[in-house]
């Protein structure tokens, strides 16, 4: 069991972040959670232009500056340094959230801890009595972004699925996941429930249909996503 | 004459007293009016209600304040840093109050309090624990939750220029909760990095008009917080 958890099984986290990236448009407001979700900055491919937004009241910021010229009051939500990019805009926190919860963020990106078939999100709390509660802006952006994909490996490191009936931890927010970009594949939240649009190479429908906690809708025709090596 | 510079910090921060709630600017370090804070360390004000969106880093700055006993509650959003254990320590020995609010319902709950709105609906948090005793109305087919405005005797900002009517601008993202703050809190206290003429901030420039400052003092080599955090310094 050990050695089949050690091989990697589809995308590496790099590859999932570039497959991501390859669906946003030219032109688009992207909000990227904390993590993984923001290696999709990185793959965007050439000749799109977005614009980034952070929930300090930051929009159009750009990579970490080199060492040495980090600025502690130009960061990011993670509280990263980064750097402007031209056209960029400061704005205090209310405004910030009114461009989330106003629907003038096109996407966010954000990683799960699980998703529902109805596409309900948990990312916040596994309820344990004993932690610390912590919810930072991850409510807002999902009820508030016009478009909500996550980014996630498809399942726990215990390899208990993520992409579930009905979501055990308490929820971030009701009904908003539209997408799941899996190191298995990307799938849909349809109206009936999760619907693979492609597949991860290395990998079969049975077998992931293995890894899924709902079912699964698979269409006759599944492309393999074409992933470069990353 | 308007002047609202006060001559020292401790003179600026004297009548917090006990059971006041504070409106503290700061998203992690950008912003955080760290002097103002270890001011009110030093006067010695206890069982304070703080308003932040975090709960401090190290043991400096709010993390101090906390760690000092002063703080009875806390209203934030996200109460966890890699870099203090201050607030989780006292928090699981049920020595502080948490209220977790949303961080978007959180500065909307502190601008609605400064302009005068005593509660709105939001459709965050809507079917999670975040939401429950909370009324609930639906508008246009979709659901909202009530939050109540938000706020406070005083507001400790850090701001980059101000002029002594308390016109300020900010550095930044170091600008995130300022203007809100300084708007619902019936003391707005703010340390500015340069105090400047009148009409040297071009008003088009003035982010916080100094209507909703009460007082200013001059820091102008304000402490950083992540370098005292990685020296690992304490205060007092």
């Amino acid at each position: 069991m050990s050695e089949t958890q050690a091989k990697r099984l589809g995308l590496s986290r790099k590859q999932m972040a570039w497959r991501a990236a390859q669906d946003l448009q030219d032109g688009a407001v992207v909000n990227l959670g904390i993590g993984m979700p923001e290696l999709v900055a990185s793959y965007v491919p050439d000749g799109r232009e977005l614009l980034y937004h952070s929930e300090n009241g930051l929009l159009g910021f750009g990579p970490p500056p080199p060492a040495g010229q980090e600025d502690p009051e130009l960061i990011n939500a993670g509280k990263k340094p980064v750097t402007l990019l031209p056209g960029a805009s400061f704005f205090h926190h209310a405004d910030s959230f009114a461009m989330i919860r106003g629907g003038h963020i096109d996407v966010c990106i954000l990683g799960a801890m699980q998703v529902a078939a109805n596409g309900d999100i948990a990312n916040w709390s596994t309820g344990a009595a004993d932690a610390v509660p912590a919810v930072g802006g991850a409510m807002d952006l999902v009820a508030g972004a016009r478009a909500i994909w996550v980014l996630s490996e498809h399942t726990t490191r215990d390899g208990a699925p993520k992409l579930v009936e009905q979501c055990s931890y308490p929820l971030t927010g009701q009904g908003v996941v539209r997408r799941i970009y899996s190191n298995l594949g990307l799938i849909e939240v349809s109206e009936t429930g999760f619907r693979l649009l492609e597949i991860a190479p290395g990998i079969s429908v049975e077998e992931l249909r293995a890894l899924t906690g709902a079912p699964l809708e698979v269409p006759d025709s599944l492309p393999q996503i074409d992933a470069p090596e990353l | 004459m308007i002047n609202k510079i006060r001559r020292s910090i401790p003179e600026a921060v004297e009548d917090i007293k006990d059971g006041a709630t504070l409106l503290i600017g700061g998203f992690g370090e950008a912003g955080s009016p760290i002097e103002l804070i270890h001011a009110v360390i030093d006067q010695g004000a206890r069982e304070l209600t703080v308003v932040n969106n975090n709960a401090g880093n190290g043991q400096v700055g709010l993390a101090a304040l906390i760690a000092a006993g002063r703080v009875r509650k806390v209203i934030c959003s996200y109460p966890r840093s890699s870099h203090s254990r201050v607030f989780t320590e006292l928090y699981r020995a049920g020595k502080i109050e948490l209220e977790l609010v949303p961080q978007g319902t959180l500065a909307e709950r502190i601008r609605a309090g400064g302009a005068g709105i005593p509660a709105f609906y939001t459709p965050t948090s809507v079917g999670t624990p975040l939401a429950e005793g909370k009324e609930e109305r639906e508008f246009d087919g979709r659901r909202y939750v009530l939050e109540r405005g938000l706020r406070a005797d005083f507001a400790l900002v850090k701001a980059e220029r101000a002029d002594r009517f308390g016109n300020l601008a900010y550095n930044k993202v170091a600008r995130n909760f300022g203007p809100i703050m300084c708007m619902a809190a019936e003391t707005a206290i703010v340390q500015v990095r340069r105090l400047v003429e009148p009409g040297e901030i071009d008003p088009e420039q003035v982010v916080t008009p100094g209507v909703f400052v009460k007082r200013l003092v001059e820091v102008p080599e304000p402490l950083v917080e992540s370098e005292l955090v990685a020296q690992g310094a304490s205060y007092p």
